[in-house]
């Protein structure tokens, strides 16, 4: 409607989407979500971790099926049930993490799955080779098409990632964090193609967490907000300050209950922890009975450094101290020994081992850590996993059963009673409720503020803004592999931690 | 909340799955055991000589050694590692045990180089498998070409063939005369009972099985998984080297092609068992079985002058067959096969 009243509309838009839909299990994805997009016009997509964008991308290149819902393309009805379909209808996507075959050439990436035949049904190498040049032309690209793609880097990458679309004539480009990877430099060269592709009538879909790039690069914007669709506007008409409220407003403090309970002394303290590449300089302290929130965008280095915290890497610098004492920790044996449990972030390939059953899967830290040569008893697994399955309320039908056949939410149950039963005395979460149903979630949120109340200390690594802000004493916000802001309870607001995770602020 | 309030369970969850019959009856094992009678029953019925004990026991030499390197195999498989240099280990065991005869070493010293050639050789994969991060197959592939190429420069085309009688006494000789107990037969079931029950009852048999289904998950949960993978390589070397003690002294002789494509033979007693190639699912009692059911198998159809070319023929389909027929009659009972 804002978008037919902002100009006349030559033609029909040139993405129409009306109350699309989309479940996961217990997770509802997308819910009646609305989009407009015009030809010749950017269009930027925000909304905070899990509001929904990447579903929606994925719904619009043919990855998924949505559950309800229309979509048109410049006006014609638009049902993709592949990328191939995705592609005829016009629609790309070029991703943050870039999807393409490392060891073949440029060429060969570019036309990867529509390659020019010759009459015989061989490659026409010469015609790709040219077709493909003269694309990288038009981007001012200095690659050549005979190159390797692996020789490349990440921008010169985005650039065949680009060429690849307008391989296929793409009218719809959608970038999904295209600069996470990118130099300044390298991001002006990224907003000139952009225009480009405006001037030349194709509508750009922009998904970004940098508010300057949005304002920079944008015409129009759409906020997701829980996969709802919460408003759209020109962005000429709006403020950073509109879209961080719009993105993250909500009464958070009914959902998440964090009792208050006395903080006690300080248990674990890092210092200086950093790796080569993913994070610098992690330093904090955390006490019995707090909750010690770590926000960020996703690659701001939270589960590297948590992991290298708890052996599963080496570290290049820092160092670890447990109730004042130092210790050394080269592997999760070590950590687990100092009294720390880790619940990562993938549940399916890093906590759960799916195909064997609960009992196995909940006793599997305590059987690690003790000697190998023990033997095992059957009733002594079953009174631990009775005690500590029965605790998190893990819905089964037998003890027995595999992991595989419970839902994401009773998995992640089943992992948590596993670090449980270790009876840790530092237990860090990384995103322990992503990707489960509502009522899983709330058991583990109210399970959390129960251990804090035991004297347990609690890490919990989370890119959803409700559940840091409502369960954490203190809030620590990370950008680019480096803590940049430490906020108590008082002062979290979400403005705050979104303005400090999106590297604003400093000014 | 309180742990109690908590632990009301709001869900009746059972201690155990109940196993009914009919998944008893269609488990691998019992696939196996039933082949096992089969083998039995044809070969009595072909041949009269078949159900002798004497011939029996015979029969068991000639596959006590592999079946032996068959059990670390199955615990290496079920970690989804492999080791193909196991026969050429045997080579360069035996080679080892041949120089140090003719150096006038006897049965006690010969005994100690075979296992410390063998345990040499399962170090030196297990180190390059996890301390350089190599794939296990591409290893033991490169170690294969190696030992047995260091056995074959060394012998050229000569043998070693004088070892002491007290060597041969060992590889042909008895635990028990009545019933007749092969001593290297003995070697194998006490071998595969200790597996059974590391395998089934320990913690280490535990943390075998999280790898084998997941590796990263394992190893989240403190579980030393390249520690238990190399020390899973050393076994299989050392086991290696006992084979080649056994088979040195059952021959009494060591030629450059010694064991040839035994690795193969070893694997397919493993794979038979229904230890899963993608790691995670299999049991001992499944490879004593496939054990049986290839040793006894091949012995049934050389008695009757089948020859040897066409037994592998044999041995091949019946490999197929086995892992096929529970996959493709599963599909059609529209369940998946219980071997995973």
């Amino acid at each position: 409607m804002l978008a037919s009243t902002a100009k006349p509309a030559p033609e029909a838009p040139a993405l129409v989407v009306r109350g699309l839909s989309k479940r996961f299990g217990g997770v509802q994805a997308l819910d009646g979500v609305d989009l407009t997009l015009c030809a010749g016009e950017t269009m930027a997509l925000i909304g905070e971790n899990g509001a929904g964008k990447s579903t929606l991308v994925k719904i619009l290149t043919g990855i998924h099926a949505a559950d309800a819902g229309t979509v048109s393309v410049f006006g014609r009805p638009f049902a993709a049930r592949s990328p191939r379909d995705a592609w005829a209808a016009g629609i790309t996507a070029i991703h943050q993490e870039t999807v393409m075959f490392d060891e073949l050439s440029v060429a060969e990436n570019v036309f990867m799955g529509h390659m020019p035949l010759t009459p015989r049904g061989l490659v026409d190498w010469g015609t790709m080779r040219a077709a493909t040049a003269e694309l990288l032309d038009r981007l001012d690209a200095d690659v050549e098409p005979d190159t390797p793609l692996k020789r490349l880097g990440v921008a010169q990458k985005h650039l065949v990632e680009i060429a690849r679309a307008l391989s296929h004539d793409a009218r719809i480009v959608i970038m999904d964090e295209p600069t996470a990877a990118l130099s300044a430099r390298e991001i002006d060269d990224l907003f000139r193609i952009v225009g480009q592709l405006k001037a030349e009538g194709r509508a750009v879909v922009f998904i970004s967490h940098k508010f300057d790039e949005i304002f920079r690069v944008a015409d129009r914007w759409t906020c997701l907000r829980d996969g709802r669709h919460v408003g759209e506007g020109a962005i000429a008409d709006v403020t950073e300050a509109d879209l961080v409220r719009l993105m993250v407003g909500r009464s958070i403090d009914q959902v998440f209950p964090k009792q208050d309970v006395p903080i006690g002394d300080v248990v674990l303290e890092v210092e200086g922890l950093s790796n080569a590449t993913e994070f610098a300089d992690v330093s904090f302290s955390l006490r019995r009975g707090e909750i010690l929130g770590l926000y960020g965008l996703v690659g701001a280095g939270r589960s590297e450094a948590m992991q290298a915290l708890f052996g599963l890497t080496r570290p290049t610098r820092g160092s670890v101290r447990i109730d004042g004492a130092a210790v050394t920790i080269r592997s999760p044996a070590d950590a687990v020994a100092a009294g720390m449990a880790y619940v990562p972030e993938d549940r399916q390939v890093q906590g759960a081992v799916l195909p064997m059953g609960i009992r196995e899967n909940l006793t599997l830290a305590g059987i690690a850590a003790g000697p190998l040569a023990r033997f095992l008893s059957r009733d002594r697994e079953l009174a631990t996993t009775r005690r500590f399955g029965g605790r998190l309320a893990v819905k089964a039908a037998t003890w027995d059963q595999r992991l595989r056949e419970l839902s994401g939410g009773n998995q992640q149950k089943v992992v948590i009673a596993k670090w449980l039963a270790m009876e840790p005395r530092i237990l860090i979460l990384d995103e322990p409720t992503k990707g489960i149903d509502v009522g899983s979630k709330a058991a583990v949120h109210a399970f959390m503020s129960e251990l804090a109340a035991q004297g347990l200390a609690i890490v919990l690594v989370s890119s959803e803004l409700p559940e840091v802000l409502g369960m954490s004493d203190t809030v620590l916000v990370m950008h680019e592999g480096r803590i940049v802001k430490r906020l108590p309870r008082a002062q979290a607001t979400p403005e705050a931690v979104v303005t400090a995770a999106t590297g604003g602020g400093h000014a | 909340m309180s742990d109690q309030a908590q632990a009301g369970s709001r869900y009746d969850v059972a201690d155990r799955a109940a196993r009914s019959w009919g998944e008893r009856l269609t488990s691998w094992e019992s696939i196996l055991a039933l082949l096992l009678v089969a083998v039995f029953v044809v070969n009595g019925l072909l041949s009269p000589y078949f159900l002798d004990l004497f011939n029996l026991s015979d029969a068991t030499f000639n596959f006590s050694e592999k079946a032996l390197v068959a059990l670390p195999m199955a615990l290496l498989v079920l970690v989804r590692e492999i080791d193909l240099s196991v026969a050429a280990t045997i080579a360069l065991a035996s080679l080892a045990m041949g120089l140090c005869a003719e150096a006038g070493a006897g049965t006690p010293v010969l005994i100690l180089v075979g296992l410390c050639v063998g345990l040499v050789c399962g170090t030196a994969n297990g180190l390059l498998v996890t301390a350089v991060g190599l794939p296990s197959i591409v290893v033991t592939i490169g170690t294969m070409s190696l030992f047995r190429g260091i056995a074959q420069v060394v012998l050229g085309d000569q043998a070693v063939t004088k070892y002491p009688s007290g060597l041969g006494a060992i590889g042909q000789g008895y635990l028990v005369d009545m019933p007749p107990v092969p001593l290297s037969f003995a070697l194998f079931l006490a071998a595969a009972a200790v597996a059974a029950v590391v395998l089934h009852r320990t913690a280490l048999g535990r943390q075998l099985y999280a790898i084998g289904n997941n590796p990263v998950a394992a190893r989240f949960s403190g579980v030393p998984v390249d520690r238990i993978r190399f020390g899973l390589f050393a076994v299989t070397g050392l086991v290696s080297g006992l084979a080649a003690v056994l088979l040195t002294g059952r021959i009494g002789s060591t030629r450059p092609n010694i064991a040839m494509g035994w690795e193969l033979e070893i694997v397919t007693m493993v794979v038979l068992g229904g230890v899963s190639i993608a790691g995670g699912a299999g049991t001992v009692g499944g490879v004593v079985l496939a054990v049986f059911v290839l040793g006894f198998a091949t012995f049934g159809l050389s008695l009757v002058n089948v020859p040897g070319i066409v037994i592998n023929i044999l041995l091949g389909v019946l490999l197929v067959a086995a892992i096929a027929v529970p996959v493709v009659a599963g599909r059609l009972m529209g369940r998946a096969p219980t071997r995973d």
